[in-house]
């Protein structure tokens, strides 16, 4: 047990916040709770000692005094700034980890499906909530994990019923928007889509205004046999955020999962990502784009465990820095015992802008079938030359050159995005990023 | 046309070209050839304004212009054409849109208005029917994945669009099939007219049947060591290079 000040410090928020409105929740949500805290209490934050931390401080997390962050509001135009499609199948604001109702939507969907705030669903649905939150992610091996467990209230629930094909877009945006103090605000996604059904996801974290906060995100995700979720993640948390967040998915058979995530914001962030391909013949992606300029340091840490035979992932990530940033990459690949015939392709790029960025990319393999084929790549280092004269020698200039090769970096990943509304506007937002061919810090 | 004077130039400090001398002039073709190592695929990348190469002495007048002063896009702008013995790679970027971009850029050089998409896009079939090839490589990353072959023939289909008024072809027959050169070959001569020129670099005869160069020039220890008509290159074929560099080696050693 960790007896830390710090960690003393979420224990005591987590009583204020067990004795204030958490009493009236279901018995079993309750012991779900109290056992992320315990598991905080026991493992406490990470540090650089622990392997999976090792490029990542999380220092000024733990030493900024955080309170829990309270319901407000946010006009429409700042949410408009983070939308997507104007055909969107739902849309739900989270401000400080509480639903938005004025700036939220739910279009008609399809019978059976459910897209409501987490809280809504526990009254409503509990028995869909209890069989699977936490069901994707653990927290286990992850202090800031366990601790959004304790906290867990706010967030979305979306339930998809099998076979049914949802067809529009929808739309989480948790906002935060802290007053005059620090604030962290928690949220817990749980996403189900059962056999056969379909669903496109756009997930966007973003904050408000100039004092320091902390996003603590869990999103899980559970696709059944044969269903196909098509999922974006969008970080654009302001310069004093921090974000930490985990993602964690569970696939059935011949499923077909797609995780987008694209960090473009915050002080720090990290994001987790555990797929768990759990049934024969799924196929995961997992596509990544991070834009990092100024003091920004970003880190994925991502396990792709084929646990079942047949089963095909495809992992790339791409990165673009600038200034002084620094990105982290861990990129774990397991292949069970029996999960034979797994087919499974890593690659992560790193283009850096200036001298003073960097970038730490660490693949690691851990293979328990013989019958399966495994590759992984990485690249580092700033622009081609050879590139960079073939373009000039067509006409085009250097400075030209340089911001069309640094947006082709960024291009081939989004190029795998199927949703259109939001790949251009992330392609948008890359653009402006990268102004003048040198990343513009968010 | 162009007019290339004594020209020498480094790499890392070692000295490759040793004073090539070469003119042509409009609606010409010609071939430099010769073996391994002789220094072609070096001249044609100094014309074309690699960095990775130092000039140290000579001139080269380009259309009345100091090539030498120029950078590599204002090359290309000003009517110059490499086609890359090894073509590279541009990821993330289509065809269509490297190429509009290119097109584009040349146009605002030569003081011409820039085409959108859509009117791009009616050149481009225009051009893609003159040499009477499919526009299967053009939403494709820029020579990403690409086979050699295709390479080699996206580097003809830039030739097409961008019309430069100079073009050097640096070993586009290496790597093709007997096929493929001859997809290769029929385009670039559809390409040619009277006021272009076209210097093929190559290696082998093989390209000569197809393309029929006006003068031959045999290059050897980064020198032109000997020059003819297309009838040096059947020589060559025949008799191989040593023939050549054995004689010039032992006049550099009576002279």
């Amino acid at each position: 047990m960790k007896s830390d000040a710090n960690v003393k410090r979420y224990v005591d928020q987590h009583r204020r916040f067990s004795s204030n409105g958490a009493s009236q929740d279901p018995p079993w949500l309750g012991l779900v709770r109290d056992g992320g805290l315990k598991r905080f209490t026991d493992i406490g934050f990470p540090t650089t000692r622990n392997e999976d931390w090792r490029f990542t401080s999380v220092k000024s997390i733990v030493g900024t005094k955080f309170e829990i962050a309270k319901p407000t509001t946010v006009d429409e135009e700042t949410v408009t700034d983070f939308a997507y499609a104007a055909d969107a199948a739902a849309r739900v604001v989270l401000v400080n980890g509480s639903r938005a109702s004025e700036n939220s939507f739910v279009g008609k969907l399809p019978a059976g499906v459910i897209v409501s705030s987490l809280q809504e669903a526990i009254d409503k649905h509990p028995e869909l909530v209890e069989a699977r939150l936490g069901k994707a992610v653990s927290g286990e091996d992850n202090g800031f994990a366990s601790l959004n467990t304790a906290f867990v209230r706010g967030g979305v629930f979306v339930y998809v019923p099998p076979n049914v094909v949802v067809s529009g877009l929808v739309e989480i945006l948790s906002l935060i928007k802290p007053t005059d103090t620090p604030v962290v605000a928690y949220t817990r996604n749980l996403i189900i889509v059962e056999r056969g059904a379909q669903l496109r996801l756009v997930e966007t974290y973003a904050g408000v205004g100039a004092t320091p906060y902390c996003a603590n995100t869990v999103t899980e995700i559970f696709v059944g046999d044969g269903a196909t979720v098509d999922c974006y993640r969008v970080q654009r948390e302001t310069a004093d955020g921090f974000h930490v967040a985990s993602t964690g998915s569970v696939q059935g058979r011949d499923s077909t999962y797609s995780m987008h995530a694209v960090p473009l914001g915050a002080r720090l962030s990290r994001h987790d990502v555990r797929m768990v391909m759990d049934g024969e013949g799924g196929q995961g992606t997992l596509n990544g784009l991070y834009l990092m300029g100024g003091n920004q340091h970003v880190d994925h840490n991502t396990i792709i465990d084929h646990a079942k035979p047949h089963c095909e992932s495809h992992e790339y990530f791409n990165g673009i820095l600038d200034g002084s940033a620094r990105a982290v990459f861990n990129g774990r690949i397991i292949v069970r015992p029996g999960a034979q015939k797994t087919n499974s392709k890593q690659t992560n790029n790193n283009l850096l802008l200036s001298g003073d960025a960097r970038a730490d990319s660490q693949p690691q393999l851990e293979i328990y079938a013989d019958d399966v084929r495994c590759t992984h790549g990485a690249t580092l280092g700033p622009l081609d030359e050879n590139s960079l004269f073939y373009l000039q020698a067509r006409g085009i200039d250097a400075e030209s050159a340089r911001r069309m090769m640094t947006m082709g970096f960024g291009l081939e990943v989004l190029e795998r995005m199927g949703d259109a509304a939001v790949r251009e506007k992330l392609e948008m937002l890359v653009r402006d990023g990268l102004q003048s061919g040198t990343v513009k810090p968010v | 046309m162009i007019e290339i004077k004594n020209l020498h130039a480094t790499a890392d400090g070692a000295e490759i070209l040793r004073g090539i001398d070469l003119e042509v002039k409009a609606g010409q073709v010609h071939a430099i050839m010769g073996p391994n190592g002789s220094g072609k695929s070096t001249m044609a990348q100094v014309l074309a304004g690699h960095p990775a190469y130092e000039v140290t002495k000579g001139s080269v007048s380009f259309l009345g212009q100091d090539l030498l002063e120029m950078e590599p896009d204002e090359r290309a702008c000003a009517g110059l054409f490499l086609a890359f013995q090894y073509p590279v790679a541009i990821r993330g970027i289509t065809n269509a849109y490297f190429l509009r971009s290119a097109f584009n850029a040349i146009r605002k050089a030569r003081g011409q208005e820039e085409l959108d998409t859509l009117d791009f896009l009616d050149v481009l079939d225009e051009k893609l029917r003159v040499i009477g090839w499919d526009d299967s490589l053009m939403n494709r990353p820029v020579n990403d994945g690409f086979s050699g072959g295709e390479k080699k023939r996206n580097e003809i289909l830039q030739l097409a669009v961008l019309e430069p008024k100079l073009a050097i072809l640096d070993e586009t027959d290496s790597g093709l099939d007997i096929d493929a050169l001859r997809i290769v070959a029929d385009a670039v001569n559809k390409l040619r007219t009277p006021e272009n020129a076209t210097v093929v670099v190559t290696h082998y005869q093989r390209l000569l049947d197809y393309v029929e160069p006006d003068f031959v020039h045999v290059l050897a220890g980064g020198r032109i060591v000997r020059s003819g008509g297309k009838e040096l290159a059947l020589e060559l074929e025949a008799k191989g290079y040593d023939w050549i560099t054995e004689a010039t080696a032992e006049t550099a050693a009576t002279s």
